[in-house]
């Protein structure tokens, strides 16, 4: 048989649907990743997105060893200095270096992003499984309880519990999570309704194989995909209310930095001092935009039904 | 009336030119059925978008050829002279009728839409034809029927709707895409005895596109069979079925079951799968498959030939040389001669 | 339908029953209500004794949250604040109106803009406009609100003032001190308007664009085509009706989402409205407003997902025809 080269991706919108299904047959010349990773690398926003995310998490782990000053060295000699050759992004009103600030704040920033989006998928994510695979009345009353929390206003309720409780990074993320992860547990138990439905796992019951192994096996490598996708959004989200509540002054509290925080001392001496307005949320939307292209990037390579 | 000759339907794509129809040629007389038959992937359902020129035209584009209607070329015809051409001179269904209804218009008014932009009609008067359309297709309850949604009525009356609709204008030509492939198979046979009845009745011509064979036997009176985008083989319903001159008809036939001959004979299943039309094979499109393959036909590219009269078939083997073949097969699959 | 509408008002109740046993809950674990009364040397132990067995404010918790519902429900009647000495709802009665008008003025401008911009970007697919947009949303919703409401107030407020030579916007307040007329108004609900919907626009015009690519390689247009209707009409009449459908519930369930937002966005510029109320009372201490400015959010949220669904189910024939 002659040896036919066939490239898994191209299919045409609507017009050969009918016939081109079946009609090119199931020999993948590749493997499933090898297709998510060259889909994935088509979509170049998300390369870069990617690319820039992997470096500020690596200067945020070595911020103290490159930062060029200390974060809280105050310098009465350099009060209120714009962006010059030795302070990158100015100084403040106690002559602190602005660029050491912004570093330090990122830390808890990115940190804090990367651990909401973690334990809310995790938590979310079982949720979702156990829900949408169970189903009946475990199904009925988890998403009862998941759509309610949906609904309460998750700012307004957010800044009184800061009012209530002063936040620290740790307690800040918990109730980040706690508000969070119904979301995940919303969109993957829809997923693993759709997945179970599907021949091959009612096969896999219909042999016997365990819920656990089920679940597994079967369930959890078809909601991955939607998974990560949310969980780029989660830390995206993450990371701007943060700086929101810290901002008003109900987040993290100073000293400890924050993006968020950092913009506060910015609020009364913006009109003379810009840059310390403009760093510091330059960063939260450089942070936002980079998650947001990986997770679209994502979202286009994990699509089986994506058409190119 | 209705006129093929050579038409080339090529889409551009990332990966290269897909050559979805490549070279057919047919003619259809008024009150003729045709059947299209052939895998998916063969190029049929594009062939009848491009007689309706309703493939996207970004993508696609046609290099060669012209389809002839009533003395126009349709691959030269302004858009706005293909709009009037389209539903009122050639109408054409489809396979999905779930899909292929506007869920949110009632079922009376997407065949209103359909009567009023082609004629000169009240809104009364469109009305009063929707129904007795409707009641043609054998819908009980028409008037109360028209008011529905897509989704109240059960997919053979869906189907039946949409017939409704593509004959609502009388058209000349009546294009089927797979209409009962979505259907059970008792609806599918009423949807077929319907299709019949309101031939006769209306006198359209019948372009019928399926991969069913069945199908075919009943209703057309000629057929294209295709193959990676090329008519491999034309001739009449009896011909095709009964002497088949082009080794995938044969094979295509062989791999039906049959309740008389259930248990006796073995079935023929077609090997490996068709080919990707950017990357066709050398020679024969269908030598890697074909059941009587000989050396020559890697290097050959047949063209169709007419092999009898008014039967032609795109093989370089001689009819001898099929017969023989076929012989030595339905031995082996005890098949009795 | 109409059981389908029963239903759902009964579920809206119930949960936000629920929403206000937690917004209850959150805010009795913060401080005592009349810590500043006790501190006051003026009032006297007798005193407080009264107040506190006035309001019920030594009853067990149940019990005070039960007169809290009971008063709101029957009585419309929210409370007293302690700390203000007044009502709450004297409070946040005056602040209702600025808020409505922020939310809804951002509402009309997100739809006007977001939607035929989603459909248009769907239509001229991969167009150097769609890209564009594409693009800029990404940056929409990744830019927090507060932030680019300060911008705003630098840039279009302060710097461009400096530059006419004249004040064109006003980057605090709802009106100006001396004398307000609409374009005064105007003036002060530019740049506000402009920062709440940023992240609206954002949101709404990739989901339309996503809903009429949906819609775009449907069946029933390949169908419309082949009837004979001309392009403009298959996009304006059988496209659009169903493009639109999903947009519906968006609007409705953002709008829970808005008034985060504008909380935030009245902060920023000093809205006074119920947003920035809840930031000034919260600055203050007082939970007893705090608190029912949470509740009419949750209120304003359930009622808006109720909206939305029986909103959908007119418009969507599949669901009313159940």
């Amino acid at each position: 048989m002659v040896d036919q080269r066939r490239d898994a991706g191209s299919e045409l919108e609507g017009v050969l649907e009918a016939d081109a299904g079946e009609g090119y047959g199931n020999v993948k010349g590749r493997t499933q990743r090898e297709i998510i990773w060259r889909r994935f690398r088509r979509h170049r926003l998300a390369l870069a997105g990617g690319g820039v995310l992997v470096l500020l998490y690596i200067a945020a782990v070595v911020t103290p060893w490159i930062a060029p000053y200390g974060y809280a060295q105050i310098d009465f000699t350099t009060l209120n200095q714009p962006p010059s050759l030795r302070h990158l992004m100015g100084t403040d009103r106690l002559g602190r270096d602005e660029l050491t600030r912004v570093m330090y704040g990122g830390r808890i920033s990115l940190a804090l992003g990367l651990a909401v989006g973690a334990f809310s998928t995790l938590i979310g994510a079982t949720v979702g499984i156990f829900s949408g695979h169970y189903g009946r009345s475990i199904d009925v009353a988890t998403m009862g309880f998941v759509d309610f929390m949906l609904t309460l206003p998750f700012l307004p309720l957010l800044l009184v519990a800061g009012k209530i409780f002063q936040f620290t990074p740790v307690t800040i993320i918990v109730a980040l999570v706690l508000l969070l992860w119904p979301r995940m547990a919303r969109l993957v138990r829809g997923q693993v309704l759709a997945v179970r439905e599907q021949e091959y796992v009612v096969a896999a019951r219909a042999i016997g194989v365990s819920n656990i192994k089920i679940m597994l096996r079967h369930i959890l490598p078809n909601v991955v995909g939607v998974m990560v996708v949310e969980a780029t959004l989660i830390v995206a989200l993450a990371i701007l209310v943060e700086s929101a509540i810290s901002y008003l002054g109900l987040g993290i509290q100073p000293p400890t930095p924050s993006w968020g925080n950092l913009l506060q001392d910015a609020r009364t001496t913006m009109t003379q001092q810009w840059w310390l307005a403009l760093f510091p949320g330059l960063m939260i939307v450089i942070t936002a935009l980079c998650v947001n292209f990986l997770g679209d990037g994502l979202r286009d390579a994990l699509d089986p039904k994506a058409v190119e | 009336m209705l006129e093929v000759n050579n038409l080339k339907t090529h889409f551009k794509t990332h990966d290269g030119v897909v050559k979805a129809v490549d070279g057919v040629s047919f003619s259809l007389e008024p009150g003729e059925t045709m059947g299209i038959v052939g895998e998916s992937g063969s190029g049929k359902s594009v062939t009848a978008l491009s007689i309706m020129q309703l493939n996207p035209k970004p993508p696609a584009e046609y290099p060669e050829g012209e389809i002839i209607f009533e003395d126009q070329n349709l691959l030269e015809t302004s858009d706005k002279r293909l709009q009037e051409i389209r539903g009122n001179d050639i109408a054409m269904i489809f396979q999905d009728p779930m899909t292929s209804l506007n869920p949110v218009f009632t079922v009376g008014n997407q065949i209103r839409e359909a009567i009023r932009i082609h004629q000169n009609l009240s809104k009364g008067e469109a009305q009063e034809k929707t129904i007795q359309v409707l009641r043609d297709v054998g819908i009980a309850n028409p008037e109360r029927r028209a008011k529905e949604y897509p989704h109240q009525f059960s997919g053979g009356m869906r189907q039946r709707a949409m017939i409704a609709m593509g004959l609502s204008c009388n058209p000349k030509v009546l294009i089927a895409d797979e209409p009962t492939t979505a259907l059970d198979v008792t609806i599918q046979a009423q949807i077929l005895e319907l299709m019949v009845e309101l031939q006769e009745k209306y006198g359209t011509a019948i372009i019928m596109i399926t991969h069913d064979l069945g199908v075919v036997s009943q209703l057309a009176d000629k057929v294209m069979v295709m193959y990676a985008g090329r008519a491999v083989e034309q001739a009449t319903t009896d011909e095709v079925f009964y002497d088949p001159l082009m080794p995938y008809s044969w094979s295509l036939l062989r791999s039906l079951p049959r309740l008389d001959t259930a248990g006796e004979v073995r079935l023929l299943p077609i090997e490996g799968t068709p080919p990707s039309l950017i990357f066709l094979p050398e020679g024969c499109n269908f030598s890697p498959r074909c059941p009587f393959v000989k050396d020559e036909c890697h290097e050959t590219d047949p063209a169709l030939e007419e092999k009898k009269p008014a039967h032609t078939a795109a093989c370089i083997l001689s009819i001898e040389e099929i017969e023989k073949n076929k012989h030595r097969v339905d031995e082996e699959l005890g098949v009795e001669t | 339908m109409f059981a389908y509408i029963i239903r759902r008002t009964f579920f809206s109740v119930v949960v936000l029953f629920f929403s206000s046993v937690v917004i209850f809950g959150l805010v009795a674990m913060g401080p005592d209500p009349l810590t500043e009364l006790k501190l006051n040397p003026r009032v006297t132990q007798a005193d407080v004794e009264r107040i506190t067995a006035a309001y019920g404010l030594d009853q067990p918790l149940p019990v005070q949250y039960g007169i809290w519902i009971r008063d709101i429900v029957l009585h419309g009647d929210f409370g007293e604040s302690f700390k203000q000495n007044t009502s709450v709802n004297s409070i946040i009665v005056i602040r209702i109106w600025p808020t409505i008008l922020l939310m809804g003025s951002s509402l009309i401008v997100t739809v006007l803009i977001a939607i035929p911009f989603g459909i248009y970007s769907a239509i001229k697919k991969y167009s150097a406009l769609d890209n564009a947009g594409t693009f800029l949303s990404f940056v929409g919703y990744s830019m927090p609100t507060f932030w680019l409401g300060l911008i705003l107030q630098l840039v279009l407020g302060v710097y461009l003032t400096s530059w006419a030579g004249y004040r064109i916007f006003f980057i605090s307040g709802m009106s100006s001190a001396n004398g307000a007329g609409p374009v005064d108004l105007l003036q002060h609900l530019a740049l506000p308007v402009i920062t709440l919907s940023v992240i609206s626009v954002a949101e709404f015009s990739r989901f339309q664009r996503s809903a009429m690519l949906d819609v775009l390689t449907s069946d029933y247009l390949r169908t419309a085509r082949a009837k004979g209707l001309s392009q403009r009409v298959v996009y304006l009449k059988h496209a659009l009706r169903n493009a639109l459908l999903p947009t519906v519930t968006l609007v409705a369930l953002s709008i829970g989402l808005i008034f985060g937002g504008a909380v935030i966005t009245e902060t920023v510029f000093a809205w006074p409205g119920l947003g920035f109320l809840l930031f000034d009372s919260l600055n203050k201490g007082d939970f007893n407003v705090a608190r029912a400015l949470l509740l009419i959010g949750a209120a304003l949220v359930v009622f808006c997902n109720l909206l939305a669904d029986i909103a959908y189910s007119f418009v969507d024939p599949r669901v009313r025809y159940e």
